[in-house]
């Protein structure tokens, strides 16, 4: 260079080079959208669409086919989201739910030492795993359960619970004046137990006395509200569905789309839950196990005590994941017109209304508030369990 | 008197219940009661559905005909996918022009092949061939519109061509902007790390279908009128971007796991971070992260099968609009059946490729 090597310029300067990166970036982005906000507004003015959330408080007009809230078509669309939503959420607790169980019992079962099971659940968990989601739901739902008996010809479990091409029909609980008792001894129970275990552990501490917490917590949470239960005079009655004309009445329903949905759903996530499960136990050094037993704990002890709690701190992340997967994933619901979010909302409403921007920002602002408040806990639980080198 | 032996006496053989086919199955199946009881259920399970199955899917399948007439026996009807094949296949690609595709997913597996098979010469210039030259190859041999090909609208695209476009679209476009954001979130400027972090958090947190609805109802109210951007591309966009938030989280696992001191002594050799960057750090870790990018892979091919929520035709689509032909009602379980040995073969083998990689590029870096 011409000029003398004292002088430095500007670019050489990291501070300022990263400055100017920087507000270069801003400009981009702003740039960027500046030119989808200015656009967004012509097309819109083109299109003659009003923007605004004004649409929610407006009269839907349409029915929806399952709904944990009443709805009817004189409710608004603001209704419609609030129903979209609840079915979203149950689909989701009752797939983590079966997704658990299932995922646990095939992670286990792969490192069991009986070749057969170990072999069964690795077919299952490689088969499952490698066949797109929709594709499972599909099968359940237009395979499965299209093939199943008219309500004539259902089958019958006892005669209380009966399956049929319109679903599953079961008895509902009829709760009657004094269940609310029983509601709140299982309640108090259950805190009461929660007292009782820690001035248990910290009385195991100071003096090395040991309490019998789990049959008191047994007698407190299951015996108590049984008793309590009978003492006010068995409250509960079940409306059993029965066979009226050409379908069922009474009783709960459970529709196909919900069960052919939960059935895939459950089985698909089940298979990497079970991979997490599996992971997390080979994870636990041998040496670990070899040492509690050496030390001369009882072999649930060595499970309970020196396994599982580092276990968990593999599993939980990976298991948080699989449930905020399952939650996205129940979003397909809408390709077998199972009415939940996307279905109602960013589905039907929106073709009702027009108003997309709202419409899918509100949409996905849900899923959104789920996977951040999920992944929060995950990183506090992470935190809090992280291993301490010294 | 004492009697010394001095000769050890020869071993006496193992129990006859401890070793052979008697010995692994008391150690593997029969070991106690608990395990006994197991090991009967599932063979009880086995024997149960195992051989139906196969029955139904094999020994009692109608493999050869042409109409529904042909499937007489009570097994699986292979005969409605062999009918439908080629548009399972190509969907509505007219067949004149079959092997303008044939050639080019030809001409993608071969460069492929040579890149991942060991001892191939001249790696480096396939690889840029591949990613220069290729695109363009293709573009023009599926869409045409040059060198006398005539244009094959993409609303005609469909089958499992269509689901290998997304997918490998989706992936290639995907990895340059994924190691963008991953650089951009472990960087030093507070702008650029923020910028990176919402981005990828923003695409993460939400289902791919609302991802494909908004790119196929919002990116038309986004952009300019006189932009007509087709169905395809609008899938391909949304899919682009989601995708490439799942590739910045596996790079950025891989830049995390190169040691701090490979930082330094770039530094200390002076190298500039885009030096330091790209012949020091990403080499290493994109290494490391190979079979992560497999993986995210996998996944995005089978959620390649929500574009039918869309309304594009693919593998899945295609086979779900041939249900409701009047002339083959019926015959879903087979429909489904294939498209989902088709997707099994692919992941599974990818999966294993995939684990085979990890085996083998473990030189000592992961901790």
């Amino acid at each position: 260079m011409s000029n003398s090597s004292k002088k430095q310029f500007w670019w050489n300067n990291a501070q300022y080079r990263s400055l100017f990166f920087q507000v270069l970036l801003i400009a981009a982005v702003a740039g960027f959208f500046w030119f989808i906000g200015s656009n967004t507004l012509q097309n819109l003015e083109k299109r003659g669409i009003s923007t605004g959330f004004g649409f929610l408080s407006q009269k839907s007009g349409f029915g929806i086919l399952q709904s944990l809230i009443p709805f009817s078509d004189s409710d608004s669309f603001g209704r419609t989201f609030v129903v979209g939503l609840l079915n979203t959420l149950l689909v989701s607790v009752i797939g983590v739910f079966f997704a658990t169980i299932i995922g646990f019992t095939m992670g286990v079962a792969r490192l069991s030492n009986n070749w057969l099971i170990a072999k069964i659940a690795t077919v299952y968990v490689e088969m499952f795993r490698n066949i797109p989601l929709l594709l499972q739901i599909f099968f359940w739902y237009f395979a499965v359960l299209r093939t199943l008996p008219s309500p004539r010809e259902s089958w019958s479990a006892g005669g209380v619970a009966f399956l049929n091409i319109r679903g599953l029909y079961l008895p509902q609980p009829l709760f009657g004046d004094g269940f609310a008792f029983v509601g709140w001894t299982f309640l108090l129970a259950i805190i009461a137990t929660f007292c009782i275990k820690r001035w248990a552990k910290k009385r195991q501490e100071e003096t090395g006395t040991q309490f019998k917490i789990w049959q008191t917590a047994f007698g407190l949470i299951v015996l108590l509200p049984v008793l309590v239960f009978f003492a006010v005079g068995s409250p509960l009655s079940w409306d059993l569905p029965s066979l009226k004309g050409f379908n069922f009445r009474g009783g709960m329903t459970i529709i196909p789309e919900l069960t052919a949905l939960v059935t895939a759903l459950s089985i698909y996530t089940a298979t990497f839950i079970a991979e997490a499960v599996r992971s997390g136990i080979m994870a636990v050094n041998s040496g670990q196990t070899e040492a509690a037993s050496a030390l001369g704990l009882h072999r649930s002890k060595v499970l309970k005590l020196v396994v599982i709690p580092q276990a968990l701190r593999v599993i939980i992340p990976q298991l948080t994941s699989q449930y905020l997967n399952l939650v996205k994933n129940s979003s397909l619901a809408t390709a077998i017109g199972y009415p939940d979010l996307v279905a109602v909302f960013a589905g039907t409403t929106l073709n009702q209304t027009g108003q997309a921007i709202e419409i899918i920002a509100m949409t996905m602002g849900v899923y959104l508030f789920i996977s951040l408040t999920i992944s929060a806990f995950m990183n506090w639980y992470n935190n809090k369990t992280m291993l301490v080198e010294r | 008197m004492t009697v010394l032996i001095t000769t050890p006496t020869p071993d006496q053989p193992p129990p006859v219940s401890s070793v052979g086919v008697i010995g692994w199955l008391r150690k593997n199946l029969f070991a106690s009661v608990t395990n006994s009881v197991f090991t009967l259920i599932g063979l009880f399970l086995i024997y149960k559905t195992v051989p139906s199955a196969l029955n139904w899917a094999f020994f009692t399948a109608d493999w050869v005909g042409s109409a529904k007439g042909d499937c007489s026996s009570e097994g699986a009807c292979w005969v409605f996918v062999a009918v439908r094949i080629k548009q399972f296949l190509f969907g509505f690609y007219p067949s004149a022009e079959y092997w303008r595709v044939i050639t080019s997913f030809s001409l993608v597996g071969v460069l492929i092949a040579w890149l991942l098979i060991e001892r191939t010469p001249k790696k480096g210039m396939v690889a840029a061939f591949t990613v220069f030259c290729y695109p363009i190859i293709a573009y023009f041999l599926f869409y045409g519109g040059a060198f006398g090909l005539p244009v094959v609208e993409t609303h005609k695209w469909g089958g499992l061509m269509l689901t290998l476009i997304l997918a490998t679209i989706g992936m290639f476009c995907a990895l340059p902007i994924g190691i963008v954001l991953a650089l951009g979130r472990r960087s030093s400027m507070p702008i650029a790390k923020s910028i990176s972090v919402v981005f990828i958090e923003f695409w993460r947190g939400v289902p791919l279908i609302t991802v494909l609805f908004m790119s196929s109802v919002m990116l038309p109210i986004f952009l300019p009128e006189q932009w007509q951007i087709d169905k395809l591309l609008r899938a391909l966009i949304g899919i682009i971007f989601f995708q490439s938030a799942y590739m910045a989280e596996v790079v950025r696992g891989g830049l995390q796991a190169i040691p701090k001191g490979q930082y330094e002594a770039a530094e200390a050799l002076g190298l500039s971070y885009w030096k330091t960057m790209s012949f020091i750090v990403l080499p290493q870790a994109l290494k490391l992260v190979i079979p992560g990018i497999v993986n995210t892979f996998i996944a995005l091919f089978k959620d390649t099968t929500l574009v039918l929520i869309i309304g594009l035709f693919d593998l899945l689509a295609v086979v779900q609009a041939a249900f409701a032909d009047p002339e083959w009602l019926g015959f879903s379980v087979e429909g489904y059946v294939f498209v989902a040995s088709v997707y099994w073969v692919s992941c599974f083998s990818m999966s294993r490729y995939s684990q085979h990689l990890e085996k083998k590029l473990h030189t000592g870096h992961a901790r």
